[in-house]
């Protein structure tokens, strides 16, 4: 069993591309479409990494460094969170800490390689990006802080270890309360309706979409892949407090918290099939929202 | 101790030196810069022994002055602090040498040179003294000196204003720093600080010291920048030439949180509103610096708020240490002095490192202003590289120094809040819900700092024409940079050098800050692993796109403008526009100004926006309680009627008052 935090990462590694898959077929479905194959990602990705680049004239190292670093960021996060009740490959107090700020720096990288192209969209989209993260920052630790109060733990594999059904029962409300900011702050991350839209058309309402314009070629696929890695790892986060189950045996807990982001995967298409997207403006109510429930989470296990 | 008072000589005859050699500036650099390297290298070599685990070292020296004595301790407080002062001044004295050079023509480098050093002697001195008169006078010295440096330009009207601010601000504050000296005396019947840690702990001494702790608050908050005390931070650093403020806001407002130390460790145990108050002066100065930062348009000005900031994330490493102490939690004690202690460090090191960049970028452009700037990273590749470090370390994301300091405020906030009773543990929740919206707001602001000034295309001629600085000017920065990372990643090791600093602070057994050092270090060690990790990772991918492009077409075209195929720089994002949605999120507590004259008709031919983000402090507070205070002293105007014999007889009055008040 030593080698299982290596084995989940691997499978974060290999499925990732797939909870996007799952979700457009979701999508489609609602739709009354057939939608795009279920491995569309893997073949996306795959056609990058065979194509030629193109940078623009204006553009430095920097512009270069972005989907490097970006995608170095979220596989050194993917490290730091645990796989259903498996601790994760490296697990110390205050993890949940390194894991907010690598993604932080995930951020940092993309944004500045978007303001290296100098053109206003992107320009555009990284304002918005800096926004929005600046805002569900605070609700991600809020709500993670509440679960560790409840937990008396302060490392993410502790926590999640921690989660059983008796916990659930002593304080549902408030995990609720914490899956529900948790929720918020992926969407919000992985630039999911209804804070931004991935299957946008035009440059004027994208966040995430317009941010990453310029690049092509591998460097894309680099982006392509770490988005989906992100989306995993949050995922997984959400996934542990959700899905309470306890087995002992390995197997079965892989099992179990695939079915738990498969079944993640149809929630968020159908968030997207039945919502719109919100404006601009009331991007930051939903994240201050966020926040709110965190703190009255929090509140609860105070109490 | 003596090496430490020869490096205090050095720096202060070179200063003499330099001003008697001012007519040839060549002479004046010279001394003035060899006077630095040379005394802050003496200097170091004491401080560094203390820290790493030499014994303590006082000097007492009779001394004329009344209540004086020449009382001087190094102990590893103190260590600590010199150290840093003497590491970013021999730095600052490098590149300052470049920086003035270029006024050699127009004003004489002597008298810079003379304060520089003076101002870093007076510094070491105000962090040794263990008397109040000395620590007074020295302080004073430190508030003169870098007052003449920040008037250098004082040719300007701005650098005339800014340097006004900056000598009432700091006096107001040396006044409250005056009456907290002379209660502490009178209870202690000595000037000298041995006797004001005696009075720890009775409880005599404990009805008072609610009132001693808010004066100090006060007194050295206002020279730390603690907000509402912080308006002359953003009027003098920007004014001052930009090796003096990276002197300044690296080190010199640290000594604020030096002299704050200091005196809690006379107060004895502190009751728990010490420590919420210090969360709120720290919230309030992180959230509030980050986003009067965002909203500015001026390079050193960002920065000057930056610094409130910082001192804000200091002020939450104090205040969750003082819980700690009240709550006899040892983990939080350490872990929140250690964390404010090492962020003092760190935010020496980038805060420094930025000024230089901004000072490179001003030499290069001869502007300041954000949104004139623009695809510098092309012409001044090493000034660009060497601030983005900077600026990815202030924002405090790993693998660089800047996340160590913040980890361990947060490990011992989150250790606090799931340990601590519901009343104790709310602070910490604040703290953690601050901290990570700073960060978030750092981040922005920094994306924005370096995305506009270095990245995109040039938006003025200045920038069109920029020049990279000169090797002596790239060697403190590039030094700097490698220190950010270097702490980053053998953050346990810094933290090691921290142990008997936080035992002294603490007052804890050394083996109990040990055992809570050794349980930070564990995740310390992790996060460097992971850094590491990262770097290795992203070298693997930097080769992995090196194999798959090698053979492969890689073309370079415009950037993408929806087919539009002759974009030019004015299209691009400002810095104001990137910062609008957040300015506009907090507009009530930031009370930006805009001027907009919108497009009108069929044909608009032209438009503008211009915006405006004054200190609200200034405006609403400040402003108006100086402006009636002046309007009040205007009445006595007719006292001054410039006729020396007239004010012979006012002294002539005064003298006969004296006599007939004394002889009543």
């Amino acid at each position: 069993m030593h080698f299982a935090p290596i084995v989940h990462v691997l499978l974060g590694l290999t499925f990732a591309p797939l909870l996007l898959g799952i979700i457009n077929r979701t999508k489609a479905l609602f739709a009354g479409r057939r939608g795009q194959p279920l491995l569309q990602l893997y073949y996306d990705v795959w056609k990058l990494l065979r194509k030629g680049a193109v940078y623009s004239r204006t553009t430095t190292w920097v512009f270069r460094a972005g989907p490097i670093v970006g995608l170095a960021a979220v596989l050194a996060a993917m490290t730091l969170v645990p796989f259903g009740k498996m601790p994760a490959l490296v697990a110390f107090p205050g993890d949940l800490i390194l894991f907010a700020y690598l993604l932080g720096l995930m951020r940092f990288f993309t944004v500045i390689a978007a303001l290296d192209t100098g053109s206003s969209f992107e320009g555009m989209g990284a304002s918005r990006e800096v926004q929005f993260s600046a805002l569900a920052e605070p609700a991600l630790l809020l709500a993670l802080v509440a679960v560790a109060r409840r937990t008396g733990s302060i490392s993410l594999s502790g926590m999640f270890d921690k989660i059983s059904l008796d916990v659930w029962q002593a304080a549902g409300p408030s995990l609720a309360l914490v899956a529900a900011a948790l929720l918020v702050v992926l969407l919000c991350e992985n630039a999911r309706i209804p804070v931004d839209d991935p299957n946008t058309h035009l440059e004027l309402t994208m966040i995430h979409e317009v941010m990453v314009l310029d690049h092509g070629g591998p460097d894309f696929a680099f982006i392509v892949y770490g988005a989906a890695l992100k989306l995993w790892v949050l995922g997984l986060l959400l996934i542990g407090i959700v899905l309470p189950i306890q087995s002992g045996n390995a197997w079965i807990g892989i099992a179990v918290s695939i079915c738990g982001m498969v079944a993640l995967g149809v929630v968020i298409g159908i968030i997207e099939s039945t919502m719109a997207r919100l404006r601009l403006v009331r991007v930051p109510q939903l994240l201050v929202g966020a926040g709110v429930l965190g703190a009255l989470a929090l509140i609860l296990v105070l109490r | 101790m003596v090496l430490l008072l020869l490096s205090v000589a050095i720096l202060v005859v070179s200063g003499f030196v330099a001003l008697i050699g001012q007519r040839s500036a060549r002479i004046a650099t010279v001394t003035g810069i060899g006077g630095a390297i040379v005394g802050c290298a003496i200097g170091l070599i004491p401080s560094v022994g203390v820290l790493l685990g030499g014994k303590a070292e006082s000097l007492h020296l009779a001394w004329s002055v009344p209540y004086g004595s020449f009382f001087v301790e190094l102990d590893a407080l103190s260590a600590f602090f010199v150290a840093v002062i003497l590491a970013i001044s021999a730095l600052a004295a490098i590149y300052g040498g470049a920086y003035l050079w270029a006024w050699r023509e127009k004003k004489s480098l002597g008298p810079p040179w003379f304060f520089f050093n003076v101002l870093v002697a007076s510094m070491v001195i105000v962090v040794l003294a263990r008397n109040s008169m000395l620590f007074l006078l020295a302080w004073e010295v430190m508030a003169l000196s870098s007052f003449f440096l920040v008037t250098f330009e004082d040719e300007r009207e701005s650098v005339r204003h800014a340097g006004w601010t900056y000598l009432v601000a700091t006096h107001l504050g040396t006044a409250f720093l005056l009456v907290m000296f002379i209660l502490l005396g009178r209870e202690a019947g000595s000037f000298d600080f041995d006797q004001f840690q005696n009075l720890s702990g009775t409880p005599k001494a404990f009805g008072g010291a609610s009132l001693l702790f808010l004066l100090a608050i006060i007194g050295f908050g206002t020279k730390a920048g603690f907000i509402p005390l912080h308006v002359w931070l953003p009027e003098a650093h920007p004014a001052a030439p930009s090796h003096v403020s990276a002197l300044m806001s690296g080190v010199m407002i640290k000594t604020g949180i030096y002299g704050l130390i200091r005196v809690l460790t006379f107060l004895g145990p502190p009751p728990v509103w010490w420590g919420w108050l210090l969360i709120g002066i720290g919230l309030s100065s992180g959230i509030l610096g980050v986003l009067f930062a965002l909203a500015q348009h001026d390079l050193k000005r960002l920065l000057a708020y930056h610094s409130v900031e910082n001192i804000g994330i200091i002020a939450l490493g104090l205040g969750v240490g003082l819980l700690g102490i009240s709550g006899h939690s040892p983990m939080l004690v350490v872990l929140g002095f250690g964390g404010g202690l090492l962020h003092v460090a760190n935010h020496a090191v980038f805060k420094s490192l930025l000024f230089f960049g901004a000072g490179a970028v001003l030499h290069g452009t001869g502007t300041r202003e954000i949104d004139h700037l623009g695809g510098l990273l092309k012409r001044m590749p090493w000034t660009a590289f060497t601030f983005l470090v900077g600026a990815v370390a202030i924002s405090g994301l790993p693998p660089l120094n800047g996340f160590v300091s913040e980890f361990l405020i947060y490990l011992g906030a989150f250790g606090g809040g799931i340990s601590l009773n519901a009343g104790a543990a709310v602070p910490l929740f604040g703290l953690i819900a601050g901290l990570s919206l700073i960060g978030g707001l750092a981040a922005a602001c920094f994306t924005k700092a370096f995305g506009i000034v270095f990245l995109g295309q040039a938006r003025s001629k200045h920038a069109e024409h920029a020049h990279e600085a000169g090797w002596l000017m790239r060697i403190p920065m590039l030094l700097l940079a490698a220190a950010c990372i270097g702490i980053g990643l053998f953050a346990p090791i810094a933290l090691s050098i921290l142990q008997r600093v936080v035992q002294q602070v603490s007052g804890l057994p050394a083996n109990v800050v040990n055992e809570n050092l050794a349980s930070a270090a564990g995740p310390l060690r992790l996060i460097a692993i992971v850094g590491a990790a990262f770097l290795a990772l992203v070298i693997i991918l930097l080769l992995l796109r090196r194999t798959l492009l090698a053979n492969r077409k890689v073309e370079e075209n415009v950037t993408w403008g929806c087919g539009y195929e002759s974009p030019t720089p004015r299209m691009q994002y400002t810095a104001s526009s990137f910062a609008q949605p957040l300015t506009d999120l907090f507009k009530t507590l930031l009370g930006t100004k805009k001027n907009v004259s919108a497009p009108r008709g069929y044909f608009p031919s032209d438009a503008a926006l211009k915006t405006e983000t004054p200190d609200t402090f200034t405006e609403k507070i400040y402003g108006p309680v100086f402006a009636r205070i002046g309007a009040g002293l205007w009445r006595l105007r007719w006292l001054q009627q410039g006729n020396v014999q007239l004010y012979v007889l006012y002294i002539a009055l005064t003298l006969l008052a004296l006599l007939v008040w004394k002889l009543w």
